[in-house]
């Protein structure tokens, strides 16, 4: 029978027959006990006020990292054991499921670029509405007017039931980019401000002097402005913003248009014109954006005015 | 002396194989405790004060080791118990020898290792649960608890026959 609690004259006699190793000690003494217990809670509260112990588990990794990676090195016949269990229909059902997963991300990988710069013009949208003032419609080109046609037009795929109304803006994260002519229920035709029958009211950013931008029949490139104040001369450079109309149709105010190129004087009617710069690639249309009125119901998610994709 | 030698070379080989090599057979992640095996062997054969000092030392180590981020002293704690209650367990089974037994019977060995692993993972989930340490429910501890049994059970009888036969031949005077 075991006796936990002895009176410590029979204790002591045990230390001694113990030490003779004539008879069987039992049970440790009682100051061991207490030492181990209180080294342990010692521990434990080092461990949970700071790291105390840290250059402790730092000695200890040193000497037994090492050692784990020589073992593991060493053992890697032993721990490749579980493998030669795997059946050939395990191994098939992993290359089926590895090779799908590495289709998904060769095609997620070779789409960063284009997503990048969806990502980019996403962010250009919101920015324009910011800065314009309006909500924004997200749309996407969707056609192009044929060049034979002599008209600079887009199909976007967004219509009425998107919010979008005749005459309201079209505008790019990089600028200006024309007026919705007609709309159907999904989609909406854009006159581009290159076409040659487009008049955009423009502003020159530096002297907020007044005019006209007209799409060039020459240069599809290019735009032409020409100043009410003939006196005038924009410089080189100077941006060019839409004066904007009354109730914003068909243009919002404020929506850089382009930057003056050069200047020169028309022969026809001795007029002085300003070449610009638009900042909009009319050929290489993809994310655009209908300014409409903040609260417009549409069947997608607009920019609204403060930047909220609501 | 010779013995403390023999409990450290134990216990670092325990703990190397532990986390290097017995990974690769983890049933849900959980290894055979090894090194709380080396603690049953030693206590038995060497009694319940060397048990508890091997039990501390492995903890210390256990918790101190590279893979190990809980508080230290909660291994050290556990295995310090697993280490006194199987040295009692060896204390009382050679008490008598009258009997002509001079080993601890392997049916005791086993029943030992079971008890010592259920004790020693129970306590270490206990403080763990006490001082907040990993944040797990009871739910997950239990499952974890049972299946670091079973491997024990299941590998005592190759790893604790050469442990005790091991610390009965470094000193086999004042061995059980």
């Amino acid at each position: 029978m075991v006796m936990l609690t002895r009176p410590p004259t029979e204790r002591i006699t045990e230390r001694v027959n113990r030490r003779g190793g004539l008879e069987p000690a039992r049970g440790p003494k009682r100051a061991t006990i207490v030492a181990l217990v209180l080294a342990c809670a010692v521990l434990l509260v080092l461990d949970l006020t700071g790291p105390v112990l840290t250059p402790a588990r730092r000695l200890v990794g040193e000497v037994l990292g090492p050692l784990e990676s020589a073992a593991a090195t060493i053992a890697q016949p032993v721990t490749g054991i579980p493998g030669w269990f795997d059946s050939r229909a395990d191994l098939r059902e992993e290359i089926d499921r590895l090779s799908k997963e590495n289709g998904e991300l060769r095609q997620q990988v070779a789409t960063i670029p284009y997503d990048a710069n969806r990502l980019a013009a996403y962010d250009g949208l919101v920015a324009t509405a910011k800065s314009i003032g309006y909500a924004i419609v997200p749309a996407h080109v969707v056609g192009y007017g044929p060049a034979q046609s002599f008209e600079r037009t887009v199909t976007i795929d967004a219509g009425s039931s998107a919010g979008v109304e005749a005459d309201m803006t079209v505008v790019s994260a990089a600028g200006l980019v024309g007026r919705v002519l007609r709309v159907t229920s999904t989609a909406a035709t854009v006159l581009l401000v290159a076409d040659a029958d487009s008049v955009v009211g423009g502003r020159v950013g530096s002297s907020m002097e007044a005019g006209f931008v007209r799409g060039s029949s020459t240069d599809p490139e290019r735009l032409d402005l020409e100043l009410l104040d003939q006196t005038e001369v924009p410089a080189a450079g100077d941006t060019v913003v839409t004066w904007g109309s009354a109730k914003g149709a068909p243009y919002v105010a404020g929506v850089p248009i382009g930057v003056v190129d050069s200047v020169y004087t028309s022969l026809r009617d001795s007029t002085r014109r300003a070449r610009i710069t638009p900042f909009v690639d009319f050929t290489a249309l993809d994310l655009v954006g209908v300014a409409v009125p903040s609260g417009t119901h549409s069947d997608r998610r607009l920019i609204d005015a403060d930047g909220v994709i609501r | 002396m010779r013995r403390w030698l023999l409990l450290g070379a134990l216990v670092v080989l325990a703990l190397v194989l532990q986390v290097s090599v017995l990974d690769a057979f983890a049933w849900h992640g959980i290894v055979p405790d090894l090194a709380l095996l080396v603690v049953v062997g030693a206590a038995l054969v060497r009694g319940s004060e060397f048990g508890m000092v091997a039990g501390f030392a492995a903890g210390v180590l256990l918790d101190l080791a590279p893979p190990a981020d809980h508080l230290a002293g909660r291994w050290a704690l556990a295995l310090l118990i697993v280490g006194y209650l199987a040295g009692r367990v060896g204390e009382d089974d050679t008490q008598a020898p009258a009997l002509g037994r001079h080993r601890v019977a392997p049916a005791t060995v086993v029943a030992t290792v079971a008890a010592g692993s259920f004790v020693g993972s129970s306590l270490f989930a206990l403080t763990g649960l006490l001082l907040r340490d990993p944040a797990v429910g009871i739910g997950d501890l239990l499952p974890a608890i049972g299946i670091s049994l079973a491997w024990d059970v299941l590998l005592a009888p190759f790893v604790l026959p050469p442990v005790m036969a091991a610390f009965r031949a470094v000193d086999p005077v004042r061995a059980r």
